[in-house]
């Protein structure tokens, strides 16, 4: 069960819309220090679970558990120790980009002068000070998820947890972002990213769970799971549906 | 290619048509409304037939000025323009600009206001069907009309488009639309009283009008037949000329415009200026008010209601002056009390997903509520404080300045309360952020017109007290009354307030999370 050395321990999550169940019983241990990728294909449950985790979507069965603090008893407690940066959802997108990292740095009852200096580097090592008074409404998409990364790093939480960190940002400002979350991770930090792609999360990650149909599949070290092949190898292999390359043959009649 | 460009058109309309029976409904309303305006404007031609033709070159040449007119202002303002054939999509189709210019012209009558305008300039012909010559020049005329209508139309929305592709500009024109929407009422009194005190003007208005190319094409008709054929040559000059001018421009902006699209961007700003983050208490409720309070004034679905408020006494004192009884002017208080406090009542629905960082980073419910309540406080107060106090200025009536003082301040502060209740339960169908305040939201009508009409009628009966004491005083004529209430307008009003902030925000602690997935639905 959950020990001091679990950052995250879901028991038994299931949530259900309608007819579908979108999760279906998952349970995970993710150990404090460790940088865990969740992977699986489109519409496998992985932002149902993060949302169920954080204290975002309540499950229908199931609990979480923050180092010791369980997320859906103490929401407000398990809230202090998470950084969340769901997926989907618009920001106060009418601040400016300053402002509304500086909001969610106040809104977790934080003192001014501490958020103004972290703002200031955090603006910095994201790349975003140039554009730091100008409105989200009119950033591009990555700009977009990187001041929402910023708003969930605030307030230094002890863990993060982060859905598709990576998608529609540029290859430099991805680069950093690593960096950032790698030093976060040596110095005891938890990450969880879920991610579409294999080879990232291959290279970055030390854990890795395959989510598919709202059930875990594999779970443990990258090593583990991806038990000598390569992780994407590996993710068919368990996931399955490739269809058949046979066909379309007219397309090589050009 | 011209067919062609039409015969796109006509199947993009009925496409759009085929999606949904709505559709087909709205247009059937659309339709009809229009025939109204339509029949009635051809009815009305037809009977100036028989008018001395002073007054009937008068009527057709105003009324053709103003359509010009509005073929150019409407769609730019209401961003209503119709760009099923936006040109920007036939760039890479290499369209020969002459074929493209005029198969778009001759498409814009296709729809609704095109074949309205036209159905009613041919009523003019109608109208000079006294004699050959003068019905001649009324049919060049219309024709030539109309088509400068289009290309005017064009003319503006493509010289604008890269504008009205800015974020600015659809913030700005949407809350600017609001001024003359909500003055309707006066202004076409206004324009009807000035019209039958001072028939002599327009007709000199008019005479005037028709040198111009606004309103040239339209006087043909009248100037034949009253026999002034040499005006008339030239008129008929300068109409051709601005049609010719009117679409050596639009091809000159069409030109551009196909090689460089509109660039929606806006200049990098440097940080350093946090605004009201800096100066309120920097608390999670202070930082919400900050919040709030710059979204009052940045995003337009907050910012069209303020532009609102300042109106609402020119509309009521002009009801006043209607009946020469001012006694409406001092429901100007209480009224915009309950707007003001009112229009908190979605604000979970008018954050939409965004209300997530607010579940995420843990506020207590009781912070948000308050935050959002003070934020629209700040401000009302003292509006509501001005124009309760305002209309006594007119009419001197300073009896009942006490009880409608307290009254305001009750109705303000039980407002909030209940807003802050209701917004942390029940989500409403708003405009989504970034759309513009005109838009229809998307989401459940049914829930929305319950909840609104529910919790004015909570509202109703939570100010029963004030609006008794008010009462009481008409009655009696006793003042007394009216000291009162300006004792216990405020000091219920405060009470309520304090509940309504506690309740609503035990509430979104239980809640936060449903809450969260019912604006979801809408996003």
């Amino acid at each position: 069960m959950s020990t001091p050395l679990t950052a995250l321990s879901i028991r038994g999550l299931a949530k259900r819309f309608g007819t579908k169940i979108a999760v279906d019983g998952i349970s995970l241990d993710v150990p404090a220090g460790s940088f865990f990728g969740i992977v699986g294909p489109n519409g496998a449950g992985k932002t149902t679970t993060l949302s169920m985790a954080t204290g975002l979507l309540r499950p229908d069965f199931g609990t979480a558990v923050v180092h010791g603090v369980d997320v859906w008893a103490q929401p407000l407690e398990a809230k202090k120790l998470m950084g969340i940066l769901p997926d989907g959802v618009r920001l106060f997108d009418r601040l400016s980009g300053e402002q509304l990292v500086t909001y969610a740095g106040l809104l977790r009852g934080m003192d001014r002068a501490v958020v103004a200096a972290r703002v200031g580097e955090l603006l910095a090592a994201l790349d975003l000070s140039q554009d730091a008074g100008t409105l989200v409404v009119d950033y591009s998409a990555g700009m977009t998820k990187k001041i929402a990364l910023a708003s969930a790093l605030i307030h230094a939480p002890k863990v993060l947890v982060l859905d598709e960190p990576f998608e529609s940002v540029d290859p430099v400002s991805a680069a950093n972002i690593r960096d950032i979350l790698e030093r976060y991770v040596a110095t005891g930090g938890t990450v969880i990213v879920s991610s579409h792609v294999m080879d990232l999360v291959q290279r970055m990650c030390d854990h890795v769970a395959v989510i598919a149909g709202g059930r875990i599949l594999a779970a443990g070290t990258v090593d583990q799971v991806r038990a000598g092949a390569s992780l994407e190898e590996r993710f068919v292999q368990l996931v399955g549906g490739r269809s058949q390359t046979e066909g379309l043959e007219w397309l090589r009649t050009f | 290619m011209v067919a062609h460009l039409l015969r796109l058109k006509l199947t993009l309309l009925r496409n759009g048509l085929k999606r949904s029976p709505w559709q087909l409904v709205g247009l059937a309303f659309g339709g009809l409304y229009a025939l109204g305006i339509v029949g009635m404007c051809v009815v009305l031609l037809v009977l100036l037939r028989q008018e001395d033709p002073g007054l009937a070159q008068t009527v057709v040449v105003l009324g053709g000025s103003a359509a010009l007119l509005g073929w150019g202002i409407v769609p730019v303002v209401a961003s209503a323009v119709d760009m099923t054939l936006d040109p920007a999509r036939f760039t890479t189709s290499a369209v020969p600009m002459p074929q493209l210019l005029a198969g778009l012209a001759l498409g814009g009558l296709i729809g609704l206001p095109g074949l309205a305008t036209l159905l009613v300039a041919l009523g003019t012909v109608v109208t000079w069907t006294r004699g050959v010559l003068p019905a001649a020049g009324a049919l060049v005329g219309a024709l030539l009309g109309v088509l400068t209508c289009v290309v005017f139309s064009r003319v503006v929305t493509t010289a604008t488009a890269s504008l009205a592709a800015s974020r600015r500009f659809k913030d700005v024109s949407g809350i600017a639309f609001m001024v003359p929407l909500v003055l309707l009422g006066p202004i076409t009194a206004g324009i009807f009283q000035g019209m039958a005190g001072s028939g002599a003007f327009l007709s000199e208005l008019a005479g005037r009008i028709s040198w111009t190319p606004l309103g040239a094409a339209w006087s043909l008709g009248g100037d034949l037949e009253r026999g002034h054929v040499g005006p008339a040559g030239l008129k008929l000059l300068i109409a051709v000329a601005t049609l010719a001018v009117l679409s050596w421009c639009w091809k000159l902006l069409l030109e551009r415009a196909l090689v460089t699209p509109p660039f929606a961007g806006s200049s990098r700003r440097k940080g350093g200026r946090l605004g009201l983050f800096a100066l309120l208490p920097g608390t999670p409720a202070g930082a919400i008010t900050a919040r709030a309070l710059t979204y009052w004034f940045r995003d337009p679905r907050y910012s069209g209601s303020l532009v609102v408020i300042p109106l609402l006494p020119v509309v009521l004192a002009f009801q006043g002056s209607q009946t020469n009884d001012y006694g409406v002017l001092m429901i100007t208080g209480p009224l915009t009390a309950f707007l003001l406090a009112w229009s908190i009542s979605g604000d979970v629905s008018y954050d939409n997903t965004a209300f997530a960082l607010h579940l995420a980073a843990g506020v207590r419910g009781v912070h948000d509520r308050l935050g959002r309540a003070l934020a629209c406080l700040s401000f009302a107060l003292p509006t509501v404080l001005v124009l309760a106090s305002v209309p006594f200025f007119i009419t001197r009536d300073w009896a009942w300045w006490p009880s409608i003082l307290g009254i305001s301040v009750g109705v303000l502060l039980t407002g909030l309360g209940l807003s802050s209740v209701v917004s942390a339960r029940y989500t409403i169908a708003v405009p989504l952020p970034g759309d513009s305040p005109f838009k229809k939201p998307p989401g459940n009508v049914g829930q929305t017109l319950a909840v609104q009409f529910g919790g004015m009628g909570v509202l109703l009966v939570l100010v029963l007290p004030e609006a008794g004491l008010v009462l009481a005083q008409v009655l009696t004529g006793d003042p007394l009354f009216g000291w009162i209430n300006l004792v216990l307008g405020p000091v219920l009003g405060t009470a309520l307030f304090i509940v309504g902030v506690r309740v609503g925000g035990r509430w979104l602690d239980a809640r936060g999370p449903e809450l969260l997935a019912q604006v979801t639905v809408n996003r």
